[in-house]
């Protein structure tokens, strides 16, 4: 059923430092609302429980991309149409490029963020195996101060974080060091625009005389959290990509991942699929000109 | 349930509006029950069918995802807008001659959509087409002739 507005309070700091002093007054009872494009379905289906909303929707504080030498700092109110337009992030991040130009249509890229899909923590949610790949660091702020947390720690369980209910998302850290390796993205679903996807996935790896570094392969929608495929990498690791190593990578990719039945696919389905992937990446890194990106 | 209604200002289709309203009240009900604009439709109300689309700031969104309070301030463009503007005829008259409306509630999203991506994209390919559009649903499912009007359109120069 609609929610009716007169029960919802909503305000909009003028800056950062305000968002933050309000949350600080009265921790956990302030949801921060970026784009909208998560809240304001369940707003509309009449399931937002929490009454009073802080409008953190282009805060210049939020929205910025620094870029230093050693790492680049998106901002967590970018949107996905910020980051599959920002040179750098195309150029030396193309894993986040690709996911956010598969991220809803573009009506949704024009408004939901990388920090709303951080916070929102659905293991279904693009742009988020990407992270995971690239080894990003969060920016998390309050009144407190800043913290620096790797983002491979801030997924607690299903849909809980590390994020403390006085904190803000203020910026994803990617570490400027990718260049020369071979990279994979796909989203399996039931299309790639608007679709939640069934699997998705990132991976990157160097090739180096014939034997494979540095793998880093991260899955969406297969597990209560989006994943690092870690014993896949220790396997894969200083390896040559030949058929007995591919195989074993499929099982232990199938094997280290706990999908579920739900609506959108099964289990079963979503194994096979994660062992594909893992296949097709492989084939990429050894023959990068032959395959997909 | 005390009264929280204020007072919001926005430019919609070139004039400047006042309404007085909840802060969570949706962009699509200002436009359609405030300001009497409904041109704009809500289909799916989740994001997710694009009939509500809208320009705001020249970004297309869809304005059932946009709470009140976050386009205070703000250039709002409806398909009001569009429909009066002579340098349109050509996305007007390609979705006529292509067979690209059909029952219609899907028309005025598709037409906002098809002009933000003409005006980022003045040659847009299929793929950039398809792309375009990805995010607006047609129920009646014409969605071939809805693609060859905004590729007709390109070729007129519809964004010029």
């Amino acid at each position: 059923m609609r929610s009716d507005p007169a029960d919802y309070e909503l305000v909009a700091p003028a800056n950062l430092q305000a968002a933050i002093s309000l949350l600080a007054g009265e921790p956990g009872s302030w949801l921060p609302i970026a784009g909208g494009t998560d809240l304001m379905v369940q707003y509309a289906a009449g399931t937002l429980r929490v009454r009073k909303l802080v409008s953190i929707w282009n805060l210049p504080d939020l929205r910025r991309v620094e870029i230093l030498p050693g790492e680049i700092q998106i901002g967590a109110g970018c949107t996905y149409t910020d980051l599959r337009e920002h040179a750098v992030v195309r150029d030396e991040f193309p894993l986040l490029a690709r996911a956010a130009s598969w991220t809803g249509g573009i009506a949704n890229q024009n408004r939901g963020t990388l920090g709303g899909n951080i916070a929102n923590a659905s293991p279904a949610a693009d742009s988020l195996p990407a992270l995971l790949a690239y080894g990003a660091d969060l920016i998390l702020v309050s009144v407190r101060g800043e913290r620096r947390l790797p983002y491979r720690d801030f997924h607690a369980a299903y849909k809980e974080t590390k994020l403390a209910p006085d904190e803000l998302i203020r910026a994803v850290c990617l570490p400027r060091r990718f260049a020369g390796y071979v990279s994979y993205a796909r989203k399996v679903g039931t299309r790639n625009a608007q679709a939640i996807s069934k699997v998705c996935i990132a991976a990157l790896a160097r090739l180096e005389s014939g034997v494979v570094h540095d793998v880093r392969i991260a899955v969406g929608s297969v597990a209560p959290v989006p994943l690092r495929l870690a014993e896949t990498e220790r396997i894969l690791d200083r390896k040559p990509v030949e058929p007995s190593i591919v195989a074993l990578a499929r099982r232990t990719a199938a094997g280290e991942i706990r999908p579920i039945d739900d609506i959108r696919s099964t289990a079963r389905y979503r194994a096979a699929v994660v062992s594909n992937l893992v296949a097709e990446f492989l084939e990429k890194l050894r023959a990068p000109a032959m395959g997909h990106e | 349930m005390t009264p929280k209604e204020r007072e919001f200002s926005l430019v919609v289709n070139g004039e400047l509006k006042t309404v007085r309203a909840h802060p969570m009240e949706r962009l699509l009900d200002v436009l359609r029950e405030h300001l009497g604009l409904t041109g704009t439709k809500e289909g799916c109300g989740e994001g997710e069918c694009g009939a509500c689309a809208v320009l705001i700031d020249g970004a297309l969104v869809d304005s059932c995802l946009i709470p009140i309070l976050q386009a205070q301030g703000s250039n709002v463009v409806t398909i009001e807008k569009l429909a009066g503007e002579p340098r349109l005829y050509a996305l007007q008259e390609a979705f006529l001659e292509c067979g690209g409306a059909q029952c219609g509630i899907c028309t005025p999203g598709m037409i906002l959509a098809a002009q933000y991506l003409l005006n980022r994209k003045p040659r847009p390919t299929m793929e950039d087409i398809r792309e375009g559009l990805s995010g607006n649903l047609c129920r009646c499912t014409g969605y071939t002739q809805i693609i060859e009007a905004v590729a007709e359109a390109a070729r007129r120069g519809a964004s010029t």
